[in-house]
């Protein structure tokens, strides 16, 4: 007992119990994810316990702020009902959901520990469950390879620059709110953000912006974001700020240290 | 040079030939026996100036090159061009020529990207000669008229810029053409008018591209060109101003001389200017008009910034709260008159008044080749470094949004702080600045009176420390003592009660002897008085330690 | 003008007599010595390199020279190797070319200076200034003479001549005014012009015209627009490409729910919780159409005026003073939106002529 607890007290004892953990840790994932691999196959199979597996996952990780039956919580949370499984992969896969803190609004971060294809599903299926709305595009919908990138371009025009700036930089909101850059969504997000309108953007339902549509956008965003810059680099391409400031930093500053080296005195040999 | 026939023995035949001929028949010999040798002081601020005069070199020769290549029509066309995304669009001639130059012509990019990095770099290039102009006094007599030039010279720059911003007739540009209409329309009496004459008719129809391309070519780089000549003429006759310094007087020039030191330093700077335009044009990507896509008034984007020296106006649109007057039918937009007119006109005016204002106020008329150093004139500098805060204030209000972007602070706030900051931050500006030039004076009369620390520490026989001052470099010293009192009307300091003279006795004059006697005079004196200027042991080493009470003299 | 005769001082003597500031130039008594070419200044103020700096800045000098040639070699071969034509090869000939061009002339610039730094002599020279002003005599002598030149022209005395002359010149100077009217078109009803849109007219067949999806063109079924806190920028039908019309006549769309719309919409202009308001910004005129579902603002990028779309579209934020005009509209037998009138008031930035015609409108009865 006496060297047990002697041991405990051993200076390097915390970190031998923290690489135990971190080891156990290891273990678990490893042992996790094949599982979920096996599952891939079972849901590929058609199983159907989906939904219950997803207000499991409700109630543990969404449930404080949306209410146990998501029906919302005043102040914390909106009722999630009718607000379709693709409102529930946009938010969990961009790691706006579930949010660290409250704020202007839920930026875009790593997706919790927990998020993998099989939750987001499962989740999914269930505040589907709730009151239908958008589902889950498919791989073919938001294909950018079979979107036109020039009528893509005319509706992202027409709809979306005036908030996510010309090529999807991103852009100051009223009251800190902002759009966020589309550099890191991809393209099922683009089209999920599009039919759910997530925070303060709009919906652009299918009925009017047909999936089609939706798809060149995707085509142009995704295409426009891997095109190179011809010019050099491309200053964020945000457009005149970031090229005065260039101007000033970059060529005044340099065209004064011309003017510095041009007239300098040279030391004289006494 | 020889009259006619007669061969310098010296000369190289090869020289004196063509030479020979062209004195024969233009007599130049006489202009270059004054002029080759005419001397140009130097300092690297002088050259700031060079900066916008070789860019306006630069946008003329690239300038040209894009002409051949560009068509001003707003004809309607569907593009069929090398980018890929916009294949098929429908665009206006103006905008498909200048994707065709980005992406169809070799080097097309290079030359539309030199182009309006070198419109930026003339810009600024003007504002920093502008700046070193103003706060070292070299706009004083004899070079009113030249400072006045240089004025219209940036005001027509901006003008340029603005015609030149909107040719590619992208979305970006014609989010500026559209604001520049809303002010114009904006105007009163005149509004309607000035906007259907600009534009043919209704917003935007299908002229203004054609009318904007033959001002930004031939009508305003015409007068550009002529005013710059004039510029530099008067430079010549002029002669440079030099900063102060040992055997410089308001008397002479001392520097090197035009042939051949100064021209290889100008040619050197015309191929830096040149070269680091080269540089950015290459290396960074600006107005990347084919990510903008094609203008229509019915879209826009987030951050649609005007280029950098339009900032300041757009940041006075923003910061101006709701104000509209409606009187007899008539309407007075406020919102949109204020800051358009305001901000510009007190800049500008302020620019071009200043000289005449200072000589009104310090009735100094006498000619000035030896500028000041900022600080030996601590009014102007803090009145300067104000307009420039006010200037900056307008400006990062331009790019308030992306600043609460950036920067994630909430847009209202940026707004509501510039708000506050537009009157607040001037002032404290020309307070700080004023104090800093004090400061600075204090330093040079310490320098002048004590010497320069030299960092060696001495005891004394009888155990006191002292740090030995040494006298400063004879160059430095010149430069300091090149300090004059800014002057003050004479009779401005009557006492009350005394007589004033004449022209300072209405309520004008008393303004104006009360205004002088603030901004003139000297606060700081270099000589200390108990310092004769012949460094006698003592003078040169003054106490460190235990015997501070001999640095008060220098900071009464 | 001065005249400009300033020459440069020249001591009489060879040494050059020291300038002050200078330090005694050690390489000077060289300077005398036999191997000096002739014509070489020995002057106050010209302080010659001594050779050793000389040499070394020929040669670097002269390495940035030969840089500068191979660089313009390097440009003019990159324009005939590398063809453009996309974004890939545009890329790579502007770098080329580009690059070529700034490494040429940074190393001219470079070479230039080395050249005057380190092989052209140090220089101190003084000239002497003038005061700008000329002398007295010279001043009375030009006034003199410009008297008597106005006398013997007989411009002073032969008022006839003078006045006719004058009267000769003014419509001359008038004439280049007269050829600048024809920039603005024909008509002059200006403000007629601006209170008006194309959703006044009816269409060729005589019907309401309908809103159109911006960038597809596609008519709207007010049924499809469904979802609430859906936007759409929207153009009249038969004119989605015609900038004038777009200029004044560009929607959005916006569908509420029926419980967030506020009194200052008027509801009899709506249908189905959908609202038309003009994009276009009252301030300047820029295309307001940020708009954020949760708050129902729609922000204008270019200035930041606030409009609460729930609320008639009323300013709560930024520089404009007006709201954004609303459109009246409905549904036709099929279903899809069309407009019922024009606006009430003119859409767009303010004018001298506008007058306040929002309270027009309510005086005589509506809601604008």
């Amino acid at each position: 007992m006496n060297r047990i607890t002697a041991r405990r007290r051993h200076p390097l004892a915390r970190y031998a119990v923290l690489l135990l953990t971190l080891g156990l840790l290891g273990v678990a994932y490893t042992l996790a994810a094949p599982t979920s691999e096996r599952a891939d196959a079972a849901i590929a199979s058609g199983r159907a316990d989906d939904v219950a597996e997803g207000k499991k996952l409700f109630e543990q990780s969404c449930a404080s702020c949306h209410g146990l039956n998501a029906e919302g919580i005043a102040n914390r949370g909106p009722s999630l009902v009718g607000v379709g499984a693709a409102s529930v992969d946009f938010q969990v896969s961009s790691g706006r959901m579930p949010l660290a803190q409250l704020g202007a609004q839920a930026p875009r971060k790593k997706p919790a520990p927990w998020v993998n294809e099989d939750t987001i599903r499962q989740l999914g299926a269930y505040v589907q469950s709730l009151g239908g709305g958008p589902t889950v595009p498919t791989q073919e919908m938001v294909d950018p390879a079979k979107g036109d990138k020039s009528k893509g371009g005319q509706l992202f025009r027409a709809n979306c620059i005036q908030c996510h700036n010309f090529v999807g930089s991103g852009g100051a909101l009223t009251q800190g709110k902002y759009a966020p850059p589309l550099h890191d969504a991809t393209p099922r997000q683009i089209y999920e953000a599009m039919v759910t309108g997530p925070q303060a953007m709009p919906v652009f339902n299918d009925s009017i912006i047909t999936p089609e549509q939706k798809r060149d956008m995707i085509a142009y965003i995704v295409g426009v974001r891997e095109e190179p810059n011809p010019g050099g680099a491309g200053l964020g391409r945000i457009g005149p700020v970031t090229e005065g400031l260039v101007a000033w930093i970059v060529g005044i500053s340099l065209l004064a240290l011309a003017a510095i080296w041009i007239t300098a005195k040279r030391r004289q040999a006494q | 040079m020889s009259p006619s026939g007669g061969p310098d023995a010296n000369v190289p035949q090869a020289i004196a030939g063509p030479s020979g001929f062209l004195d024969d028949r233009l007599g130049a010999g006489n202009f270059l026996k004054r002029n080759l040798r005419k001397v140009f002081p130097d300092h690297w601020s002088f050259l700031l100036g060079e900066i916008a005069l070789y860019s306006f070199i630069i946008l003329l020769l690239t300038g040209t090159f894009l002409t051949f290549f560009f068509k001003p029509s707003m004809e309607h066309v569907i593009y069929d061009g090398a980018y890929e995304p916009l294949k098929g669009v429908g665009m206006s001639a103006a905008y498909a020529s200048s994707l065709e130059i980005s992406f169809d012509v070799r080097g097309g990019l290079l030359m539309r990207q030199m182009h309006h990095w070198a419109a930026l770099l003339f810009v600024a290039g003007m504002m920093v000669h502008m700046l070193r102009v103003f706060f070292t006094g070299a706009y004083r007599k004899p070079r009113e008229l030249n400072w006045l030039i240089g004025v219209l010279l940036l005001t027509l720059a901006l003008a340029e810029g603005l015609t030149g911003y909107s040719l590619p007739d992208d979305l970006l540009s014609g989010a500026g053409l559209r604001i520049t209409e809303g002010v114009a329309i904006s105007l009163p009496l005149v509004g309607t008018w000035i906007t259907f004459f600009l534009f043919g008719g209704e917003y935007p129809g299908e002229d203004v591209i054609s009318r904007f391309y033959s001002l930004h070519i031939l009508l305003i780089p015409g007068i550009l060109l002529a005013l710059i000549s004039a510029h530099m003429i008067l430079m010549w006759v002029q002669k440079h101003t030099q900063m102060p310094g040992k055997g410089r007087t308001n008397n002479n020039v001392v520097g090197a001389p035009f042939y051949p030191a100064f021209m290889a330093k100008a040619g050197a700077y015309f191929m830096f200017t040149f070269g680091v335009i080269a540089l950015l044009g290459t290396f960074a990507q600006i107005n990347p008009i084919w990510i903008f896509g094609p203008y229509t008034p019915a879209d826009i984007s987030a951050g649609s910034q005007p280029d950098f020296y339009m900032g300041f106006l757009e940041g006075a649109l923003r910061l101006m709260p709701s104000w509209e007057i409606n009187f007899l039918g008539f309407t007075l937009p406020m919102s949109v008159l204020i800051p358009a007119l305001v901000p510009m006109g007190i800049i500008m005016t302020g620019l071009a008044v200043y000289p005449f204002a200072e000589r009104w106020i310090t009735g100094d008329n006498r000619e000035h080749h030896v500028v000041d150093r900022p600080r030996n004139n601590p009014h102007r500098t803090s009145i300067g470094i104000s307009a420039i805060t006010f200037y900056g204030v307008l400006w990062l209000l331009g790019a308030n949004d992306e600043i609460s972007w950036v920067f994630k602070v909430s847009l209202n706030w940026t707004t509501y702080i510039g708000r506050v900051l537009i009157f607040v931050a001037p002032v404290i500006a020309y307070i700080v600045t004023y104090r800093i030039c004090l400061g600075l004076q204090r330093k040079d009369a310490a320098i002048i009176g004590h010497g320069v620390e030299s960092g060696v520490i001495k005891r004394l026989p009888h155990g006191e420390y002292i740090e030995v001052h040494v006298p400063p470099s004879a160059d430095i010293e010149a430069h300091m003592r090149g300090k004059e009192p800014v002057p003050v009307l004479t009779g401005a300091d009557t006492e009350p009660g005394g007589i004033p003279p004449k022209g300072m006795r209405g309520p004008i004059g008393k303004l104006k002897a009360r205004m002088s006697t603030a901004y003139g005079g000297e606060k700081i004196p270099l000589d200390d008085g108990h310092h004769d200027g012949h460094h006698d042991g003592h003078g040169d080493e003054h106490a460190a330690v235990g015997a501070g009470g001999d640095d008060k003299s220098i900071t009464r | 003008m001065t005249d400009n005769k300033h020459d440069i001082e020249q001591p009489e003597e060879r040494v050059p007599r020291r300038v002050i500031g200078t330090p005694a130039p050690a390489a000077s008594t060289s300077l005398l010595g036999p191997d000096e070419t002739p014509g070489e200044l020995s002057v106050a103020g010209v302080d010659l390199q001594d050779e050793k700096t000389a040499k070394k800045g020929e040669k670097l000098a002269a390495l940035c020279f030969t840089i500068t040639f191979l660089a313009g070699i390097a440009f003019v071969v990159s324009y005939v190797v590398f063809q453009v034509g996309d974004l890939e090869s545009t890329q790579t000939s502007t770098l080329a070319l580009g690059g070529s061009l700034t490494l040429a002339l940074l190393a001219l610039a470079s070479g230039l200076v080395v050249w005057v730094r380190m092989v052209m002599p140090k220089y101190k020279l003084i000239q002497e200034r003038h005061a700008m002003a000329s002398d007295r005599e010279t001043r009375s002598y030009v006034g003199e003479t410009f008297l008597q030149g106005a006398a013997e022209s007989g411009i002073t005395k032969r008022p006839l001549l003078r006045r006719t002359l004058l009267a000769a010149a003014a419509p001359l100077g008038l004439a280049p005014l007269v050829l600048l009217r024809d920039l603005g078109p024909s008509y002059t009803n200006f403000d007629e012009k601006l209170r008006h849109t194309v959703w006044g007219e009816k269409t060729k067949e005589g019907k309401p015209r309908r809103l159109v999806v911006e960038g597809s063109g596609a008519p709207i079924r007010a049924a499809d627009f469904n979802s609430p806190g859906g936007i759409l920028s929207v153009v009249p039908e038969g004119y989605e490409h015609d900038l004038n019309a777009l200029a004044k006549a560009t929607l959005i769309l916006i569908k509420f729910r029926p419980d967030e719309i506020k009194s200052g919409t008027n509801v009899n202009w709506t249908h189905d919780g959908i609202v038309a308001y003009s994009k276009i910004c009252t301030h300047v005129g820029c295309p307001a159409a940020l708009y954020e579902q949760t708050t129902h603002h729609i922000l204008c990028p270019c200035h930041q005026s606030t409009f609460d779309a729930a609320d008639g579209a009323k300013v709560i934020f930024g520089p404009a003073a007006r709201p954004l005009p609303q459109l009246p509209i409905a549904v036709d037998d099929e279903g899809y939106l069309v407009a019922t009138a024009d606006f009430a008031v003119p859409v767009g930035p303010s004018f001298w002529e506008r007058g306040d015609a929002e309270a027009e409108v309510i005086e005589k009865g509506g809601q604008s």
